[in-house]
């Protein structure tokens, strides 16, 4: 082929870029410019010996190709320098066989041996290179060749040629799909790869040649589940999709129980034992439902490693997490996805776009989660139309009673844009608005009619349908309305808004009898330039009008019958015909005309307004079919949850050398690793900037773990002196503390009888709330020199900061990054001050004496939650409630009484805590395992949880002899904090020091039966693990605490103004706490 | 995924083609043409434009549409989100190196986002954190909506693998963010404090959003007086621009536009400082002021001249403010301390702050 017919072809193709024109075109840079003249230079430049200008060459010829220009005369030149030496030319011409290779197969043929011999080059780099353009080419021939080459660079030491042969596979299979035996086999091998590096694109893999395989995946679950955080944001995406998939098929919907008990708690619980018997309607499936919905905890792995995924940079990966949880997460914990989806709004339009549809669609289902975004979706002015209306559907599911006010005042600014288009997307937003919210119906009705006299016809004519549906559904009531519309026949010319006139007036013709002949009469003579759809309701309002009102009517419906017969559109010379038989009594037309009446004017359902995103959630979300809302080629339905779940053993693996390995094992081997590996150091892992998060805190809970129950609380005025004593030296030697903490002996297990005592105790103490004042009345002087000590601004930021760095300068890949910080040390707690001095001293816990008592008595109704329920505990029941003491072993956790009974008829041996699964940060203290408990027995014993200052719960399971339980224990926000003794003085320094957004205030009126001091007191501590400060005035109650973990404090104040009214602040640097807290106080006072 | 890439300028010329598995032929763009033609407006071009054998999706950055070619279910986002990387990746490749001296080489390092062996005879490290201010603002004045967002870009040029933290003084203001990929989730979960081993070069580490709870300090105001009167060709126009909440700080660059309603044929304006135009074609005001003088606050008035014998526009016109203020994060964020570890040498090391108004809107 000669280079002329190749380029006349070429300028054939695009005759739209003119030679001359490159010289104007911005990227016509010197690489772009090049010429058909200069084929035969290239030819001789590639024949070179130089590699220089083989190099310019090529570069020539890769732009040419860029620029969609035909090079296929060159192949020859170029082929023969596949086997060039230099690396820079070698990519090149890869570029170039990769793009003509299967248009000349033969010639193609000839650089296949080069690609073999790189195969098995030492250089890594090389090596999958080459398997990158053997698997590119597209030469059936190969395709032996190629599956070799994947088999072998399958198992390569290097990962990334590993990855590149995953890569290879869906290439493969797209040549030929009868290999897909054989490249599951790869896909299997490769899905049990460990590194990151190959995770993602094995899964892309196995999406493209066998995504029905989902028992390949079992296996691999936990692994991918822990790799995930570490692998490239590409492949997370993937991943995240797949496991989406995956987690349908293989868990119960967490939110299907939950439903259930809404609607009828006690059938839940008590349904299945005793109807049993009688009801054998029951079929299984309900039977399943009714069991008591515990999450697997593979299900729960999922949902916990992919949720730091929403902090990520990339809106694929952000938008991958937001849809697993919108398709798997427990209702409760959707809410997390909102946040992260609004700040994609402040990305490029093209994001927007896409989240703006999903949120659309979620929206409708979950409106709640997006309410508190509501102005993140306000609408301006410079945003593109196809935005705009996706944020204004957005806000119309988002309305509801109390936000539609606002709402409505924000649409009336939209009315007024210069954006049409938008204007009347805005107007049918405020037709649904008042379809859906009663309450504000006539008001939009109002509204829409103002709009009847807008001078832009647009918008009347969107007014008119809108206002159509409207009436549709009480028409009595807006004759008014009626007449007006009828009124503006003469003047709108928009089609659609004179047919919906047209027809309101026929539908309701009986309430505007004076009217309606008239405009009947007014259309007949201007039928004949009507549109077509406006001659269509032109007949109708006729044939309804002859029907109703003939004698007025009955000439002019035969005129526009008439006219209609020889129009010249079928359709309505059809109708026309139709309707004259219908209407007009004849001998033939027979039964049917009885019934016109019927048939015409018959009640007609109002419509529903409803979004066009309803219902788009069976298809998977962020998905390309969601967003057509029609299935793309290659879309993977979304399964249902199945009503059993399948044994969830097959995710088990038999050498669970993964899971069980420590993260510091792992680092440690990385560290071994050449640092700066260049292509040489092939197998060195990958760096993560965040490794395994749970494994860490698993290991760091169990090394922690073991030791039982706190001490006992008995004899608490002789502790009370102890306290004053202790605090003193406290903060001083608070870090020293910290490090001991870690080797200090576990403290004995005090066996069953200790823990029954603790138990008695909690409950006598539920009756000494008065007490707990004057007590701390008494202790303010001393507290006083500690307080000030504590309030000192947390200077000792440098004195961690160097200690870090001692670590740091190891190694960079140090444990220490990753593991959660323990819980700062800075600002000393001083709530848990007895119990540390005396650790210091060397007390150990058995000593009943230890507990510092003068906290503990300020609550005074014990609440119990129940944690196994008798019925889904098989006999065992176990109730749990914060006992408020201090947890000694460790002062970041809270204390929690845990009861047992067994209720069954034989032995429960072995009680123990197993498998914590953990938010990030939390631990859990296990109590010591119980041995055994006799039928009809209770044991009570406490365990330590440190939930980091979050109401989030921590989820474990018990274990039995026989049984394992999911449970979780979710701590009410009062019960995150223990009291704190001060002044009246310091209290107001300290509140003082958190105003601003740290003070949340409530109005609240005190209802009768809580007016007298003893109550409020009482309320207040029952709701909150606070203790009372001294207050100079009357009308004033203050409460002080600090939470537990990063004794942060918690001020409450209760203001009691006149009548019944008070006033509820609390101040704390914790917002979500503060603004937890006085929720549960008012709402404790309001009982 | 991708099956090709087209790159096509704003006269529709394609340019630039690339195919990843079997040639598409160009033609398919005419689905794209026919999309364009049918939005009017480039920005209103729908990202996903299903054909009857493909899916185009594209983005439009630079004047430049970037058209890929999908043929299978693929999350939208994923092809969006790369394309807007390769541009990303274009605008840095063409602006700083000379094309085509270097080919892009393959990295394989323990660190996927820094490549090895890199070497500075001067180690330094910047930070720039700049805060914009969304805003809508109602005819009287007050805040319909505020909210501030915030990005940490980095220029990091230090030699070998440094770690490096970098913490904040009150980094409870941070109520949302997302991160490059080098930061340790982990440790900001737990003590707040940025640690990561740097990108080489540019890169944004953070981005941000301040909590809601917060009061948005608005630093500038705009009074305008707008008035059409009907049975009269002619408008008033004024507006005034004075500093709000500044810090004591100058707002600079100041940058007022406004799109007039289409009966408005012309403007006579005279600013008390800075230059204004305004296009009779397509309506769009804008004027230049600069920097705001407290002592003298910078006006626009004049009048306008409407189109004879129809009645006055039943809409107003939105005003966009741009400004900026140099040595001010308004959310009061601040960097506590930058620290390195890992490498011996002593970096230098900077950090500055900026507010921009980022989408800020005055209804009037």
């Amino acid at each position: 082929m000669s280079a002329s017919p190749a380029y006349s072809e070429e300028k054939g193709g695009s005759s739209s870029l003119g030679e001359p024109e490159y010289g104007h075109d911005p990227a016509s840079g010197g690489i772009f410019s090049s010429d058909y003249k200069r084929h035969d230079d290239l030819k001789e430049m590639l024949d070179s010996n130089k590699d220089s200008l083989k190099l310019e060459a090529m570069k020539r010829i890769v732009a040419m190709i860029a620029r969609g220009k035909n090079a296929s005369d060159l192949f020859p030149a170029v082929v023969k320098n596949v086997a060039c030496k230099n690396i820079e030319v070698k990519k090149l011409v890869y570029v170039y066989l990769v793009r003509y290779a299967e248009e000349q197969q033969d010639l193609a043929l000839l650089s296949i041996s080069t690609f073999q011999r790189g195969l098995k080059d030492p250089n890594q780099l090389i090596r999958a290179s080459a398997l990158r353009v053997l698997s590119s080419i597209r030469v059936p021939i190969i395709v032996p060749i190629m599956m070799l080459a994947i088999k072998e660079a399958a198992s390569d030491m290097s990962p990334y040629v590993r990855k590149t042969a995953a890569h290879a596979i869906p290439k493969l299979y797209s040549l030929d799909s009868d290999q897909k035996d054989q490249l599951i086999e790869v896909i299997e091998k490769l899905l049990a790869d460990k590194t990151t590096l190959v995770a993602g694109s094995v899964v892309m893999a196995f999406e493209e040649v066998c995504p029905e395989r989902i028992d390949l995946i079992h296996k691999n679950y936990r692994k991918l589940c822990n790799l995930l955080i570490d692998v490239e944001e590409w492949g997370q995406v993937v991943i995240i999709n797949m496991l989406t998939r995956y987690a349908r098929t293989q868990f119960l919907s967490p939110n299907q129980n939950e439903s259930l008990l809404e609607e009828n708690p006690e059938k839940a619980f008590y349904g299945s034992d005793e109807e049993d018997s009688k009801d054998d309607k029951l079929d299984a499936a309900s039977l399943v439902k009714r069991k008591p919905y515990v999450m697997d905890p593979d299900h729960r792995l999922l949902l916990r490693n992919t949720k730091p995924l929403l902090q990520s940079r990339n809106a694929a990966v952000v938008m991958a997490v937001a849809q697993l949880y919108f398709h798997l997460a427990p209702k409760a914990e959707v809410g997390v996805i909102a946040k992260a989806l609004v700040r994609l709004l402040r990305s490029h339009s093209e994001v927007q776009w896409v989240v703006l549809q999903n949120v659309a669609t979620m929206s409708i289902k979950r409106r709640g989660m997006f309410e508190p975004y509501l102005k993140s979706f306000y609408i301006r002015s410079t945003d593109p139309t196809q935005i705009k209306i996706l944020k204004l559907e957005v806000l119309t599911n988002l309305a509801n009673e109390t936000n539609i006010s606002t709402i409505l005042r924000e649409f009336q600014t939209y009315i007024r844009s210069m954006d049409k288009d938008f204007v009347a997307a805005t107007i049918q937003a405020i037709g649904r608005c008042a379809t859906n919210i009663g309450k504000v119906r006539d008001t939009c009705l109002n509204g829409l009619v103002q709009l009847l006299s807008n001078r832009d016809e647009l918008v009347v004519a969107e007014s008119v349908v809108v206002i159509k549906k409207l009436l549709q559904m009480q028409p009595s009531q807006h004759s008014e309305i009626i007449k007006h519309m009828a009124k503006l026949t003469d003047n709108i010319q928009v089609p659609m808004a004179r047919a919906s006139i047209l027809w309101l007036i026929g539908e309701y013709c009986e309430h505007v009898p004076k009217i309606a002949p008239d405009v009947l009469r007014k259309m007949a003579k201007s039928f004949t330039g009507e549109e077509d759809i406006v001659k269509l309701q032109v007949i109708n309002l006729a044939a309804k009008l002859y029907l109703t009102n003939s004698k007025q009517s009955k000439l002019l419906t035969q005129y526009v019958l008439n006219l209609a017969k020889y129009d010249q559109n079928y359709d309505i010379r059809d109708r026309a015909r139709f309707i004259r038989q219908l209407i007009v009594p004849t001998e033939k037309s027979g039964a049917l005309n009885k019934y016109a009446k019927k048939l015409f004017l018959a009640q007609k359902p109002a419509p529903i307004l409803e979004s066009s995103f309803k219902d788009r959630d069976h298809f998977q979300l962020g998905s390309l079919s969601h967003l057509l809302n029609a299935k793309a080629v290659g879309y993977q339905e979304l399964p249902d949850w199945p009503d059993e779940a399948p044994d969830p053993s097959v995710r088990n693996v038999e050498v669970p050398e993964w899971t069980k390995c420590t993260s510091r094992e792992k680092r440690k081997e990385k560290v071994e690793k050449p640092f700066y590996s260049d292509s040489e150091g092939e197998s060195g892992p990958t760096e993560s900037a965040d490794s395994e998060p749970e494994s860490v805190s698993e290991s760091e809970s169990e090394s922690g773990s073991s030791s039982s129950e706190s001490g006992s609380d008995s004899g608490k005025e002789e502790e009370e002196e102890e306290e004053g004593k202790g605090r003193a030296p406290e903060s001083l030697e608070e870090e020293e503390e910290q490090g001991k903490k870690g080797k200090k002996k576990k403290p004995q297990h005090e066996g069953k009888g200790g823990s029954e005592t603790s138990w008695e105790e909690g409950s006598i103490s539920e009756s000494s709330s008065s007490e707990s004042d004057s007590g701390s009345e008494a202790e303010e002087s001393q507290s006083e020199p500690e307080s000030k000590r504590r309030t000192t601004p947390p200077s000792s930021k440098p004195a961690p900061k160097a200690s870090r760095k001692g670590t740091k300068e190891i190694s960079l890949l140090d444990l220490d990054d990753f593991t959660p910080a323990p819980p700062q040390p800075a600002s000393s707690p001083a709530i848990v001050s007895t119990s540390l001095v005396t650790d210091l001293e060397g007390l150990t816990l058995t000593d009943a004496s230890l507990t510092p008592t003068m906290l503990s008595p300020v609550f005074s109704t014990v609440k119990t939650y129940e944690l196994l329920h008798r019925m889904a505990g098989e006999g065992l029941s176990v109730e749990y409630y914060f006992n408020r003491q201090p947890f000694p072993p460790d002062p970041h956790m809270v204390a929690v009484q845990i009861q047992f009974s067994n209720n069954t008829e034989s032995e429960v041996k072995n009680l123990r805590v197993s498998e914590p699964k953990l938010v990030s940060g939390m631990r859990i203290q296990e109590f010591q395992e119980i041995e055994s408990l006799a039928p009809g027995d209770t044991a009570n014993v406490i365990m330590g949880i440190d939930f980091c200052d979050s109401t989030q719960a921590a989820n474990f399971q018990l274990c039995t002899h026989s049984r394992q339980f999911y449970v979780s224990i979710q701590p009410p926000v009062g019960e995150l904090m223990a009291p704190v003794f001060m002044s009246e003085n310091e209290f107001k320094k300290e509140q003082g020091k958190l105003t601003g957004m740290s003070e949340i205030t409530e109005k609240l009126t005190l209802p009768d039966k809580c007016q007298s001091d003893h109550t409020i007191v009482q309320r207040v501590t029952a709701a909150a693990n606070v203790s009372r400060v001294p207050c100079g005035v009357d009308n004033e109650y203050r409460f002080a605490a600090k939470t537990v973990t990063s004794g942060s404090l918690v001020l409450i104040t209760l203001e009691r103004k006149e009548g019944a009214r008070a006033h509820l602040t609390v101040n704390s640097e914790k917002m979500v706490i503060g603004t937890m807290l006085v929720q549960d106080v008012s709402q404790a006072l309001a009982q | 995924m991708i099956h090709s890439l087209f790159l096509i300028n704003s006269s529709g010329d394609i340019f630039l083609e690339k195919h990843w598995k079997s040639v598409v032929s160009r033609s398919v763009c005419d689905y794209f043409f026919e999309a364009q033609e049918r939005a009017t407006e480039a920005e209103n071009v729908p990202p996903v434009i299903p054909t009857p054998h493909h899916y185009l999706l594209n983005v439009y950055r630079h004047k430049i549409f970037f058209v890929a070619v999908i043929q299978t279910e693929v999350p939208p986002l994923f092809v969006i989100e790369f394309l807007h990387r390769v541009v990303d990746t274009f605008q840095d490749y063409f602006g700083s190196t000379n094309v085509g001296d270097q080919l892009p080489t393959g990295q394989l390092s323990v660190v996927p986002w820094r490549r090895t062996g890199v070497k500075y005879t001067n180690n330094e490290a910047y930070f720039d954190v700049i805060e914009e201010i969304d805003a809508i603002i109602d005819k009287s004045g007050s805040t319909i909506t505020a909210e501030i967002q915030g990005v940490i870009d980095a220029c990091v040029k230090l030699t070998g693998m440094p770690d490096l933290t970098l913490s904040f003084m009150n980094p409870r203001l941070l109520d949302d963010v997302s991160f490059h990929p080098c930061v340790r989730f982990k440790r900001w979960e737990s003590e707040r404090i940025l640690s990561f081993i740097p990108p080489d070069g540019n890169f944004r580490l953070l981005s941000y959003h301040v909590s809601a709870q917060n009061l948005v300090a608005i630093p500038v105001y705009v009074k305008h007086n707008i008035s059409f009167r009907d049975s009269s060709s002619l408008g008033r126009f004024e507006i005034t621009v004075g500093p709000k909440q500044t810090m004591g700080k100058t707002v600079e660059g100041v940058m007022v536009t406004s799109q007039m309603p289409k009966g408005v044929l012309n403007m006579s304006l005279t600013p008390s400082q800075g230059m204004h135009t305004f296009d009779p074609v397509t309506k769009l005001l804008s004027w230049d002021v600069g920097k705001i003088n407290p002592q003298k606050l910078p006006s626009l008035k004049g009048t306008m001249s409407l189109q004879a014998g129809t009645s006055k526009p039943d809409e107003n016109p939105t005003i966009n403010l741009q400004f900026k203020i140099q040595q001010l994060a308004i959310s009061g964020l601040k960097v506590n301390r930058l620290d390195m570890y890992g490498e011996k040498y002593k970096p230098f090391k900077g950090i500055k702050y900026m507010t921009k108004a980022g989408k800020f809107q005055v209804r009037t």
